[in-house]
């Protein structure tokens, strides 16, 4: 059993080597061509490069810190309207249905408005994430204090809980595990704004990076920054799950 | 009738306000145009016909994603999913692979294939492959075993297997993926346009802007609402949720 585990898992990695061993064969024999195709390793050690001497820093770092505000935003905006919207019938009844005809709006199409109103601005960048990025937190926290068992609600009511405490001790941690899965989809959400408001607005990051490396026919550099992208985007969702599974440790106890 | 009216009454009571307090002077933000204009503007784009083309050709940008996706998705969803081993070996190079933003490929799509629909449809793609990737996998895994040791026995061809069995039981789950990927692919396509592509409703969107002409800005995003609304909305009547014959009543 461990030993197929092993054979697996080698033959996982041999499978991905072996397509940049093709890529990089063609590559090399100009079966395909090196301005739109360049071999992987040379990607490869062009971002090593970078990373050794410092240059690949600054728009990581401009990248991921415009992300992470853009998602705090929309992340507490996002529970606290849910909590209010959520927990009452009449906001329910009386908003929900605005918040559905506004959702399917892809988030990008209000860059030409905030751009309007703030400028080719951080500002801008950060509003445009903030809106994109608010509707899956908004909307699993609506459903997780909306669906907050009777049950609890009556026992609560029997301890004549005050409404602070009932959001605490009974709301919260009823509507956490629903609101956490929202918060994950955000989260990529905002990788997803930051790089396209970067590429609109040319404002310094991975976004503006790749988009300039292809009009100066770069194409190396293009790969970097996508490799860059991907290892952002799988390490801060992996980063996420691990922090759902320890917040809701309480739910599956025996595992 | 007492729903409408409760869905209602916030957005009237909004746009109300806007109007009545741009007119009165009371509130004078050059870039916020009236309720009234926006509406005149919007009227006047859809007569004209030019918001109906540009609508058209986003819609034809992201159905040729979509189709592109639905193909590649299905098929290779298909083998991994028939077999655990492809899952596993194919597995990471497609973790690896899924966390990067479909946007991240506009210039890499411009590169290769220049303006126009190609380039589009291409991205669209990407973003639109792993919803279907993913749901047809766990479709085809959760077809009754008995069925594939029947096509055994048969000594179906692959492609008889694929149109007879595998395709009809897993079709439900499949559709699922498919769902989601359907707005994926509006919202994608749109923002393809809005950065480089010069068609559809993302570059008349910024070109309204460009030109200052910021009513029929607006007028084009209540625009992308109602059309987003409605393609929502049609999603969720054709749901197709009857359970088929081959799952044993199970969905």
């Amino acid at each position: 059993m461990k030993r197929q585990a092993i054979v697996l898992n080698v033959s996982a990695a041999l499978f991905a080597l072996g397509l940049l061993a093709i890529w990089q064969a063609l590559a090399e024999m100009r079966v395909i061509s090196p301005v739109f195709f360049p071999a992987p390793s040379r990607a490869i050690s062009e971002l090593v490069e970078r990373l050794a001497d410092g240059s690949a820093y600054p728009p990581i770092l401009a990248t991921c810190t415009r992300m992470l505000f853009g998602w705090l935003c929309a992340s507490i905006l996002g529970v606290v309207l849910g909590a209010v919207i959520g927990s009452s019938r009449i906001g329910r009844d009386y908003l929900e249905p605005m918040l559905e005809f506004v959702r399917p709006l892809p988030a990008s199409a209000i860059i030409p408005v905030a751009i309007l109103f703030l400028g080719l601005t951080n500002q801008m960048s950060v509003a445009v994430i903030a809106f994109g990025a608010i509707w899956p937190v908004l909307l699993s926290s609506v459903y997780g204090f909306s669906s907050i068992q009777g049950r609890l609600q009556e026992v609560s009511a029997v301890l004549g809980l005050s409404r602070i405490e009932y959001l605490r001790k009974i709301a919260i941690p009823s509507a956490m595990p629903d609101i956490l899965s929202g918060i994950r989809v955000s989260l990529a959400i905002s990788l997803i704004l930051a790089v396209v408001t970067e590429m609109q607005a040319s404002l310094p990051g991975i976004g503006r990076d790749i988009f300039m490396a292809q009009r100066s026919f770069r194409s190396v550099d293009l790969y970097g920054g996508l490799i860059v992208l991907g290892v952002i985007g799988f390490t801060v969702n992996y980063a996420l799950v691990a922090f759902e599974k320890r917040v809701l440790r309480w739910r599956n106890p025996y595992s | 009738m007492q729903r409408l009216f409760r869905a209602l009454i916030v957005p009237v009571l909004i746009l109300l306000v806007w109007e009545i307090s741009s007119r009165t002077g009371f509130l004078t933000i050059e870039y916020l145009s009236r309720p009234s204009d926006i509406l005149r503007a919007g009227l006047g784009a859809l007569l004209d016909g030019s918001l109906l083309l540009a609508t058209w050709q986003t819609f034809e940008a992201a159905f040729f994603g979509l189709f592109i996706a639905i193909v590649i998705g299905i098929l290779t969803g298909t083998i991994l999913g028939l077999s655990l081993t492809a899952e596993r070996v194919a597995g990471p190079t497609i973790e690896a692979l899924r966390p990067i933003p479909a946007v991240a490929f506009i210039p890499l799509s411009l590169l290769l294939f220049g303006f126009g629909l190609p380039m589009e449809g291409a991205v669209v793609a990407y973003a639109c492959v792993w919803p279907i990737l993913i749901a047809t996998i766990g479709a085809v895994r959760g077809i009754e075993p008995r069925l594939l040791e029947v096509a055994r026995v048969l000594e179906l061809s692959f492609a008889t297997r694929l149109r007879k069995i595998i395709l009809p039981a897993a079709l439900s789950r499949i559709n699922v993926g498919v769902r989601v990927a359907v707005g994926f692919a509006l919202v994608v396509a749109v923002t393809v346009e809005i950065i480089v592509n010069p068609r559809g409703l993302g570059y008349s969107l910024i070109l309204a802007q460009q030109s200052l002409r910021v009513d029929l800005m607006y007028a084009q995003l209540l625009w992308l609402c109602i059309v987003g609304y409605a393609i929502n909305a049609l999603l969720r009547t054709v749901r197709m949720s009857q359970p088929s014959a081959f799952t044993g009543g199970r969905v």
